[in-house]
């Protein structure tokens, strides 16, 4: 079945971090947005997917459109940090060393980043290093006080709760698998529903491509061939909060020959720890999987940095792709598009995304809008508020965080919030309905579990995934069958036990 | 935020705090509350719809909530005060403990608080199973309670990953409700669980168990489609190239339960480096003064008959520290000697008589378990057979204790050691 109904001024190809910002960006004029994706979510691809870094951005090639975006984000983050309520604080992080290579390479970095615009970089001694973070290994470390972490998930959906509340239409399940240029439109063929064959069209002035692993062959299909994606994935460990007591800001070794990072670790807002990511090269980007050769290498690595990779603190492991461009020739990194060429009319290109395209995300969403604004003349959005409100804020509203008082006035607002669903990270009934019902609501579990951290800690829903199951089910109308944890198939029942 | 002085709080109605909130009824303790995060009590017993409870306690063969179910009749007879829907979400070295409910926050202020918590199932994440991550993976646990609670059949061909009790039971559920179970991959030498168990849940319904294998990867992106199953050599690693593809669309893993101790760590309570449930000497007193212990929380039963017993040993405690009438605590270390996994309580004052509750590190037959105290053995017991899966109780008289251990305070008194060898 084919549906033809839908008319776009923008239609932008992939709801990751960047695909949510130019979304929200977008909305800023007066402009009918769409966001197709081909996940049942947001953010499920390599957004979901990192480090949770802000970067200070002083391992850029100076003038690179990387290390451009790198610092204007790092630097506006408190502003969007605070328009959004997303939890993220300035940490600073360490690159340490032990050897004269490694101290050539920091000085490199220190040069680097202050002809990027990084701000406070400075080499410290080990007693320094030991003050800024005592659990820090090395004998002198590059400090980035810029530098910082951030929740990648929340800003992800913080974005595209707000673009949505600004009135862009984001359509999950759609695959885009076609585009033909008809007159001034593009017609975008999306795959959706149970069967290959059904598909939507969808008819747009501009095509923004922001589709991450898949932007080479989205480019190619909007009619800019050329470009290489290569895939590098990197295997993380989760450790326990009980670990993230004793890490305070992200921990780098000193690069190696490559120049690339070895393992490091990483705390989270939530406070884990993250122990990744290793780095190799794959050419499926659909397979997620963890392995067990890449998991001993994390440990083997990571208790170079960190003493607490144990197996008592060991809550999950998960796996990036980063979608890197190449000179297919040379296999050398190239650096992030973002275009709008004019022979390829309607098309704002977005290739080769990769780290730091988190900190990154809100000033390519500015670029991409600004190719936009560079073709035609468009009327600001009057209407437009950047700002997230009520529990669509993270930061400050969780019962988690909360202290006893606040949490009082929250059970007597809302006595779902005196219902305690995921144990571990403490979140309330009420949080998760908010999570179901708000703009942009959890379709899954993992849904719910990126809006709420419920099932994120140390039992992985032994006690709250049953609970959570029954309220998505009970709140959507959803048969035993139709509960599903995160993808399209991935069932959680196969129906019931009796009738 | 409302505040309440109690003489006694119990966290957790499951079957430890049921038998301690009963026990300290019948003792007079009267102004004693039960907290519990679900809307009735029972605790796990509520999903064990299996029989094979109360064999040891009642004489006969009941369901989990038939057992609960005794409990909690005596209970409503004794006025027992339960608060469901209840979560403690603070608890302080000072016996503040904190609960959430729908009616608001509440601060019971406890003179003795029992931690009844019991203990959670180790995951996948904890294991660092590799492979994709699909749906159809569950602890057993979690798949018994959405198909005895919650009516929702979990897969149709499964396998299982460990021989725990539970994963063994689920194995046989499975089955009866018609999926296909293509076997238990144990990654020891032996199973984990009971050995009625693997009689009744695998080989009466002719499902294998293999010993010595584990679960090295899964595919499937949406819903599992197969898992690698594949043998271990003696130090538990897998041996390359024996790995073997299972099509199937659910794991459930049966890999250990770790006593749930997050309350007992805030309020500072010492851990037991093996159980990983509170130090605890023989009046189940934890690091912290007036905060007890007994179930799950502080040692994973295999027979809920003694949890109870454990819990009703624990509520005598806990109305002798309310008289006043408890000795101080005692100095004596208790260790695990050769072939003992662990033993409990970890201390003792070794004034009054006293029950060890220890597990065999490995099967074995014709042992005997040693207690020595310093150079002297006082207690001999001989045993057929011996396996990690069954607790083993001994009683301690402190007359048997050397002298000088219940005496003298100058010096340190010598430990209790506990082997079980040829």
């Amino acid at each position: 079945m084919t549906s033809e109904n839908m008319d776009f001024d923008v239609a932008i190809i992939g709801a990751g971090v960047v695909g949510c910002a130019i979304a929200r960006e977008m909305r800023r004029r007066d402009l009918r947005v769409a966001v197709l994706e081909r996940e049942l979510d947001v953010g499920r691809g390599n957004s979901s997917r990192n480090s949770g870094v802000l970067h200070g951005g002083f391992t850029y090639k100076p003038g690179s459109l990387r290390a451009r975006i790198c610092i204007e984000g790092n630097h506006g983050f408190d502003a969007v940090a605070e328009e959004l309520g997303v939890p993220f604080r300035r940490t600073g992080k360490v690159v340490v060393g032990f050897s004269e290579d490694d101290m050539r390479s920091l000085e490199r970095f220190k040069a680097v980043g202050e002809a990027n615009g990084a701000r406070g970089l400075a080499i410290v001694d080990g007693a320094r290093l030991r003050e800024l973070d005592p659990s820090a290994r090395g004998e002198f470390a590059l400090h980035s006080p810029d530098s910082g972490i951030l929740d990648p998930m929340a800003y992800t959906l913080a974005l595209a709760k707000n673009a949505a509340l600004n009135g862009a239409e984001f359509f999950f399940d759609r695959e885009v698998f076609g585009a033909v240029r008809r007159g001034e439109l593009w017609e975008l063929f999306a795959r959706t529903g149970a069967g290959a064959r059904d598909a939507e069209i969808f008819r747009t002035r501009w095509v923004v491509n922001a589709s991450g692993l898949g932007a080479a062959k989205i480019s190619a299909m909007l009619g800019i061939p050329g470009y290489t994606i290569r895939g590098f994935k990197g295997e993380y460990f989760v450790l326990d909060k009980k670990a993230g007591a004793a890490l305070r800001m992200p921990v780098y070794p000193a690069p190696d020959q490559k120049g690339g990072f070895a393992t490091h670790a990483t705390p989270t807002v939530d406070g884990n720890v993250l122990i990744g990511p290793d780095s190799y090269i794959v050419e499926d980007f659909s397979d997620f999987s963890t392995t067990s050769a890449r998991m001993a290498g994390l440990v083997r690595d990571g208790l170079k940095m960190f003493d607490e990779v144990k197996p008592e603190h060991y809550i999950r492991n998960f796996a990036g792709i980063r979608a890197k461009r190449v000179d297919p020739a040379t296999g050398e990194v190239l650096d992030f598009v973002c275009e709008a060429p004019e022979h390829a009319p309607g098309v704002i290109n977005l290739v080769g995304i990769e780290s730091p395209g988190l900190t990154g995300a809100l000033p390519l969403a500015r670029r991409a809008c600004a190719l936009l604004a560079g073709r035609e003349d468009t009327r600001p959005n009057a209407s437009f508020d950047p700002r997230l409100r009520g529990s669509d804020r993270i930061a400050g509203t969780r019962f988690a965080a909360a202290d006893d008082a606040g949490r009082s006035a929250m059970i007597a607002r809302d006595p779902d919030h005196g219902e305690i669903v995921c144990r571990c990270e403490n979140v309330t009934k009420a949080e998760v309905l908010a999570a179901i019902r708000g703009p942009l609501g959890a379709r899954t579990v993992d849904g719910v579990k990126t809006r709420t951290r419920a099932t994120m800690g140390r039992c992985q829903g032994g006690y709250c995934q049953t609970r959570i199951a029954d309220i998505l089910a009970r709140e959507l109308g959803l048969e035993p069958s139709e509960v599903l944890l995160g993808k399209k198939g991935s069932n959680l029942f196969v129906g019931s036990v009796r009738p | 935020m409302k505040s309440e002085k109690k003489a006694v709080v119990v966290i957790g109605a499951g079957p430890a705090g049921l038998a301690a909130a009963v026990a300290l009824k019948k003792l007079g303790v009267e102004d004693l509350v039960v907290l519990e995060r679900e809307d009735a009590p029972g605790g796990i017993l509520r999903q064990c719809i299996h029989d094979g409870f109360g064999l040891t306690r009642f004489g006969e063969s009941l369901s989990g909530p038939e057992y609960a179910g005794r409990f909690v009749d005596e209970a409503a007879k004794l006025g027992v005060d339960f608060r469901t829907g209840a979560s403690v979400i603070g608890l302080d070295a000072g016996r503040r403990v904190t609960v959430a409910t729908r009616e608001g926050l509440v601060t019971y202020e406890a003179e003795a608080v029992i931690l009844a918590m019991g203990c959670r199932e180790r995951t996948r994440g904890a294991l660092a199973i590799p492979g994709s991550r699909p749906s159809g993976v569950y602890t057993a646990g979690v798949a018994q309670a959405y198909m005895n609670l919650h009516n929702r059949m979990v897969g149709r061909r499964a396998v299982i990953l460990g021989s725990g009790d539970i994963g063994m039971i689920m194995a046989r559920r499975l089955t009866l409700e018609g999926a296909a179970v293509e076997g238990v991959y144990e990654i020891l030498p032996h199973a984990s669980g009971l050995p009625r168990n693997v009689a009744q849940c695998l080989d009466d319904f002719g499902i294998p168990l293999r010993l010595s294998h584990t679960v090295v990867d899964l595919r499937g992106s949406s819903r599992l489609e197969s898992v690698t199953v594949a043998r271990v050599d003696e130090n538990l690693i897998p041996i390359p190239g024996t790995g073997r593809e299972i099509p199937c669309d659910t794991l459930i893993l049966s890999v250990g339960l770790i006593p749930e101790n997050e309350l007992s760590l805030q309020a500072g309570v010492a851990l037991h480096p093996r159980t990983r449930g509170p130090l605890v000497d023989e009046f189940f007193r934890t690091s912290v003064e007036g905060i007890f212990a007994a179930g799950n929380v502080l040692q994973v039963h295999d027979l809920v008959d003694f949890v109870s017993l454990e819990a009703e040993n624990l509520a005598r405690a806990v109305a002798r520290h309310l008289a006043g009438s408890l000795p101080a605590g005692g100095g004596i270390e208790v260790r695990a000697g050769e072939g003992v996994g662990y033993v409990l309580p970890a201390r003792v004052g070794g004034k009054e008589d006293f029950t060890l509750s220890l597990r065999a590190r490995r099967p074995d037959r014709d042992v005997a378990l040693r207690i020595s105290h310093g150079e002297r053995i006082i207690k001999t017991i001989k045993f057929r057979r011996v396996l990690p899966a069954e607790m083993l109780r001994v009683q301690v008289r402190a007359a048997d204790l050397a002298p000088s251990a219940a005496g003298s305070e100058s010096r340190r008194p010598e430990p209790l050691e506990v082997s079980l060898t040829c």
